[in-house]
C-alpha cells in the first residue's frame, strides 16, 4: 500500500495553497472570540457567586466553559469542515489529475486513505490549535482532566466523521463547491435530525435520537464515555469512507 | 508488447470503438492516427487502465488491462492529452512524488529524477510551480512523469500539440530516443511526426481501424504505382500519347493543359523509373522540357485517401471501408 506519499503529496498541497492558513486563521479566530465571551461570561458568574454563594454552588469549569465551548466549536466544524475536504477529489477530477493518479500502481484504498490520513492531519492542526484556551483557563480556575480529555475525544471523533462525508462527496463531484454544499447538507440534517424524535416518539423516535450528530455530542463534553456514542461516530465514519471507496471503484466498472 | 483484441467501448448509446484490434512489438515506436473523434484517446485510456473496455480484450506488457491491471500500472507510463498536472507544486517535488507513487526506490529516487529532468530539459525550472510554467514546459513535465520509473511502455496522447516549431523538435528526438528501450505509443494528428518517428502506424476512424502496418508499406498498399510530374511545351495531346507508349507506363493524367503546353501525372509501376524515357522522349521530339520530378507518396496522402474514402461512403461501417481501400488500391 502507497499511503504515505499520497498522504505527503496531500499534506503539501494543503500547506502551499492558502486554503489551510485561511481556514486555521477563520477556525481559531471564532473559536478564540467564543471562549473569550464564555470565558467572561464565567468570570462573571464567579464574581457574582463571591459574593453570593448560595449561587456558586453548581459553579464549575466544566459546565459553565468547556461544555459550551465544545458546542460553539462543534458548530464551526459543521461549516468549516466540509472546505477541507471539498478539494480533495473534485478538484483532481476538474483538472484531470485524477486521470493520472488512478493509472499509477496504487491501489484506489490507498489514495483514499492517504488523503483522508492528510485531511485528519489538517484537523488535527486545527484541534491542537485550541488547546491554547483549556491551557490559559488552568492558570486561572481549576480544570478537570477528565471531561476536558473525553471532549477532545468525542471532537476528534466526529471531526473524523464529517471528513469522511466531505471526502465521500468530494468522489463524487468535480465541483468544489458541489462537494461543500453536499457535505453541510449531509451533516447539517444529521445535525438536526434528533428535532423530530419528540414527535415521532416510539421505536422511531429513538432510532432518530440515535441517528442525531448533536446527541452523540454533548456526552463527551460532559466526560461521559459511553460506546454508544463511539461506535455511531466509528459507524458513520467507516460507512463514508467505504461509500468513497465505492464511488472511487465505479469507475473501473462501468464498462 | 501492446495486444489489442476487438475492443469496444460505449459510452452509452454512442459507440466510441468498435472491435479494434492491433498488435505493438516490443521496442518499437508506433504512431497512433486519427481526425479528431475518432477514438484515440479512448483506446489509450483503456490500455492506461483509466476506464474499462465494453468489450473486447487489451494486454500490455503480457497483462490484462482490466483483471490484472496493477502489473499493467506498475509497466506504464502514461501522458494524457490535457497534461493533468498539480499547479500548486514545484516541478521537482511532484516528479520525486510521482517516482515515490510508482515504486522508485527511496535511494535511486533523487538521482533518478534528477536524470530524467535533465532528459526533458526541465531542470532550469525545478523549482518553479507547476501553474506558473509555459505550455512547453507543462508538456515536458508530463513526459517527465511518464518516464521516471523507467517503464517498459509508453502511452502519449498527443504529445506535441500546442507546442512551438522548437519545442516540438525537441520532444520529438526525446520520444525518438525513448525508443528501442521502451515501446512507444503515440497519438497524434501531425502526419509529418508520424513518418519522423514511428516505425509503424495504426489509423483509426470514426472508432474502427482502417489501417495498419510499417509506413512504407501503407504507402504502397494505397498507391501501388511511382509518380511522376512532368512539364513540356508541346500540344498536349501529342505529348500524352507517346508518354502512354513507354513500357511501363500505366497511366497519364494530364493537370494543368493549354493549347501550347501541358502539366502531367505518370504513373508507372513501381520501382520502374521512367524519368530517363521522358526526358529522351522529350529531347527526340524537341519539345521543351520545363520540369520532371519524382513524386513521393507520403502518409499524409495515405491518410487523406482512408479518410475521404471512408467519409464518401456515409456511414458505412469500418470493415466495409477497409474492403474499399484495397480493392481501391489493387485497381
Amino acid at each position: 500500500m502507497r499511503i504515505w506519499p499520497i498522504y505527503k503529496k496531500e499534506l503539501r498541497l494543503y500547506f502551499t495553497s492558502p486554503v489551510a492558513y485561511v481556514i486555521l486563521t477563520i477556525f481559531l479566530l471564532i473559536a478564540g472570540y467564543f471562549f473569550f465571551s464564555i470565558f467572561s461570561f464565567f468570570t462573571r458568574a464567579s464574581m457574582q457567586a463571591a459574593m453570593n454563594p448560595q449561587m456558586g454552588r453548581d459553579l464549575n469549569v466544566t459546565d459553565a466553559v468547556l461544555r459550551p465551548l465544545f458546542a460553539n466549536v462543534s458548530v464551526i466544524l459543521l461549516l468549516l469542515m466540509p472546505l477541507v475536504t471539498m478539494r480533495l477529489f473534485a478538484e483532481e477530477r476538474r483538472s484531470g489529475t485524477i486521470e493520472l493518479l488512478l493509472t499509477y500502481p496504487v491501489r484506489d484504498g490507498a489514495v483514499l486513505a492517504g488523503k483522508y490520513l492528510a485531511a485528519l492531519t489538517m484537523y488535527g492542526v486545527m484541534v491542537a490549535g485550541t488547546l491554547a484556551y483549556p491551557a490559559m483557563l488552568v492558570s486561572f480556575a481549576r480544570v478537570e482532566w477528565g471531561p476536558l480529555l473525553t471532549g477532545y475525544l468525542g471532537l476528534l471523533l466526529m471531526g473524523a466523521m464529517f471528513l469522511a462525508v466531505g471526502l465521500f462527496a468530494s468522489s463524487l463531484t468535480e465541483n468544489q463547491v458541489v462537494a461543500a454544499i453536499v457535505t453541510f447538507g449531509v451533516l447539517l440534517m444529521f445535525w438536526i435530525i434528533g428535532w423530530t424524535a419528540e414527535f415521532a416518539g416510539g421505536p422511531l423516535g429513538a432510532v432518530l435520537t440515535h441517528l442525531s450528530i448533536l446527541d452523540h455530542n454533548d456526552t463527551f463534553a460532559k466526560g461521559v464515555l459511553d460506546t454508544k456514542d463511539i461506535i455511531y461516530y466509528v459507524n458513520f465514519t467507516v460507512l463514508a469512507l467505504f461509500l468513497a471507496l465505492r464511488s472511487l471503484e465505479a469507475r473501473r466498472w462501468s464498462g | 508488447m501492446i495486444e489489442v483484441q476487438n475492443l469496444t467501448k460505449n459510452y452509452g448509446p454512442v459507440t466510441a470503438i468498435r472491435d479494434v484490434t492491433f498488435n505493438v512489438a516490443p521496442g518499437e515506436i508506433v504512431g497512433f492516427l486519427g481526425p479528431n473523434g475518432a477514438g484515440k484517446s479512448t483506446t489509450m485510456r483503456i490500455l492506461a487502465c483509466f476506464m474499462p473496455a465494453s468489450g473486447g480484450t487489451a494486454r500490455v506488457a503480457g497483462f490484462d488491462v482490466f483483471r490484472e491491471s496493477m502489473e499493467v500500472r506498475r509497466r506504464i507510463g502514461y501522458l494524457p492529452e490535457s497534461v493533468p498536472l498539480y499547479g500548486d507544486m514545484r516541478v521537482a517535488p511532484y516528479l520525486d512524488f510521482v517516482a515515490e507513487v510508482k515504486g522508485v526506490p527511496r535511494s535511486a529516487r533523487k538521482k533518478r529524477v534528477a536524470e530524467v529532468m535533465d532528459r526533458c530539459l526541465i531542470a532550469d525550472v525545478q523549482n518553479r510551480l507547476i501553474r506558473n510554467l509555459s505550455k512547453g514546459y507543462r508538456q515536458r513535465v508530463g513526459l517527465a512523469q511518464a518516464i521516471v520509473s523507467d517503464p517498459h511502455v509508453l502511452i502519449l496522447d498527443e504529445p506535441t500539440i500546442g507546442l512551438d516549431p522548437r519545442q516540438i523538435a525537441e520532444i520529438r528526438s526525446l520520444i525518438k530516443s525513448l525508443g528501442g528501450e521502451h515501446t512507444v505509443i503515440l497519438s497524434t494528428h501531425i502526419l509529418p511526426e508520424v513518418s519522423m518517428l514511428c516505425s509503424g502506424v495504426v489509423i483509426i476512424n470514426r472508432g474502427g481501424i482502417v489501417a495498419q502496418g510499417p509506413i512504407d508499406r501503407l504507402v504502397e498498399q494505397f498507391f501501388p504505382t511511382a509518380r511522376v510530374e512532368v512539364e513540356i511545351v508541346a500540344p498536349p495531346a501529342v505529348v500524352r500519347e507517346s508518354m502512354q507508349g513507354i513500357p511501363g507506363v500505366v497511366r497519364v493524367e494530364g493537370l494543368t493543359l493549354t493549347d501550347g503546353a501541358g502539366r502531367f501525372v505518370v504513373e508507372s509501376a513501381r520501382g520502374r523509373d521512367v524519368r530517363g524515357e521522358i526526358f529522351q522522349l522529350a529531347a527526340q521530339q524537341k519539345w521543351r522540357l520545363l520540369e520532371l520530378r519524382q513524386v513521393g507518396m507520403t502518409l499524409e496522402e495515405v491518410f487523406i485517401r482512408i479518410v475521404a474514402g471512408e467519409e464518401s461512403e456515409g456511414a458505412a461501417p469500418a470493415a466495409s471501408a477497409r474492403e474499399a481501400g484495397v480493392e481501391e488500391a489493387a485497381r
